[in-house]
């Protein structure tokens, strides 16, 4: 917890191995109170500007100038998405005592950059992680306990469940016969680059295995966080609204394969497959559909030889 | 509601960057297709900055249109949603804005 501006709503992420029972909680306000500290050395920062140099790529013009105002003038930032024409405005509203710096930093860098280590990790252990996502309740776990108990003498599987709280879909994949951890997010509504990273380091999932993410049920943030994965798969039940792609287009165009899960039930709800894919493709041209229920088994062997095809394309990948 | 989180990582890489100096202002650009409320940031802003060095700080936010190269008749394309159309009939679109998600500047309060 954030003892400095009380930020202690961000409640404690959790993993936990359900081989072991062991639990160990992620600490993610460490960057704020990093900020805090210098603030109580405020003091001494003219002694710290070496160290200050190391966060700011795009700065170190501007601290020596602190008598210059008008910053946004001199030479492009990094960032500059051909938006020139903003910048008089801004230059304008710094006061008398105050320098405006180019920070020219995208917020989301830190999940991208981790995204991009833990993806590096797997291409290098031909590992294929895949980024389940849907609504809660369309089934991804059901999937997943399936997918385990037909194909794990094929492909060693390991799975990464996220959920606000409970063990109870680990538990669920370890009775299926495959290694899990349990991440808890708490209050967060989808899992992050860096709880990955902890959930592989207990798992070792091993070489060339297919590693499964089950997030947080949630057709909203999910989209916005890069875990590292090789694809999203977002899975959409027919007890569920077939205009879905429409009303979550961030997920459906993050996404690479929609599957369209309990289709045993199409006779009993008012649910047009046939639509709902036209819809998918007017959101995302080139997104894949299977159609498939786990209860009746019917076009499972599509999701398989769509999984099988993407595990080997990852062993090719790492052949050339 | 993502943008807590967003909110505290916007605190955290600004207040890593003004090291130890106060911050009176903070300008963001945030696309119109990037997902992100800028009144949910605004909501969150002050919440998560409320004793830090950006205590009390003004947030600006740079709304980004989105806007689109068509790959057919190569007109750009004003893009009010996620899905989109040229006038010249294509939905074969290149989104050039509307996704970003940055912190364009700060201003710190000098001596």
């Amino acid at each position: 917890m954030c003892t400095t501006c009380g930020c202690s709503d961000n409640a404690k992420v959790t993993v936990t191995n359900v081989e072991t029972g062991e639990t160990s909680s992620l600490d993610r306000v460490s960057s704020i109170q990093h900020a805090h500290d210098h603030h109580r050395h405020a003091a001494h920062d003219h002694t710290h500007s070496a160290h200050q140099h190391d966060h700011s790529h795009h700065t170190h013009d501007h601290h020596h100038e602190p008598h210059t105002h008008d910053h946004h003038a001199q030479g492009p930032s990094a960032h500059d998405h051909g938006q020139a024409s903003l910048r008089p405005a801004i230059t304008a509203v710094a006061a008398a005592h105050a320098v405006t710096v180019d920070v020219g930093r995208a917020i989301l860098e830190k999940n991208d950059r981790l995204a991009e280590r833990n993806r590096a990790w797997f291409e290098g252990r031909e590992i294929l992680a895949l980024n389940l996502v849907s609504s809660p309740g369309a089934g991804k776990t059901s999937l997943l306990e399936r997918t385990i108990r037909d194909l794990k003498d094929e492909i060693r599987i390991s799975v990464i469940e996220g959920d606000q709280q409970t063990l109870n879909d680990a538990e669920r994949i370890k009775a299926a016969g495959a290694s899990a951890v349990q991440i808890n997010t708490g209050t967060g509504c989808h899992l992050e680059a860096d709880m990955i990273e902890r959930g592989v380091a207990q798992l070792r999932p091993p070489f060339g295995a297919l590693l499964m993410i089950e997030n947080v049920g949630n057709l909203v943030c999910p989209a916005l966080f890069d875990l590292g994965e090789k694809a999203k798969v977002v899975v959409l039940s027919v007890t569920e609204g077939e205009d879905k792609p429409l009303k979550y287009p961030h997920m459906f165009q993050a996404a690479q394969l929609m599957i369209i899960s309990k289709i045993d039930l199409v006779p009993h709800v008012d649910f047009d497959i046939e639509r709902c894919e036209a819809l998918a493709r007017e959101v995302h041209p080139e997104i894949q559909s299977i159609r498939l229920s786990v209860k009746s088994s019917e076009g499972l062997v599509r999701w398989y030889d769509w999984l099988r095809a993407m595990h080997r394309s990852m062993a090719l990948d790492a052949a050339q | 509601m993502h943008e807590m989180g967003i909110t505290r990582s916007i605190v955290a890489i600004v207040a890593e960057q003004a090291a130890g100096r106060k911050v009176t202002r903070v300008t963001l650009e945030i696309g119109k297709l990037s997902a992100v409320m800028p009144d949910a940031i605004r909501f969150c802003f002050d919440v998560v900055a409320r004793g830090s060095v950006l205590d009390g700080a003004d947030l600006d936010i740079i709304e980004i249109p989105g806007r689109a190269h068509c790959l057919d008749c190569g007109d750009e394309v004003v893009l009010t949603g996620l899905v989109g159309r040229c006038a010249c009939g294509s939905r074969r679109l290149e989104r050039v804005s509307g996704e970003e998600l940055n912190i364009k500047s700060m201003e710190l309060e000098t001596a």
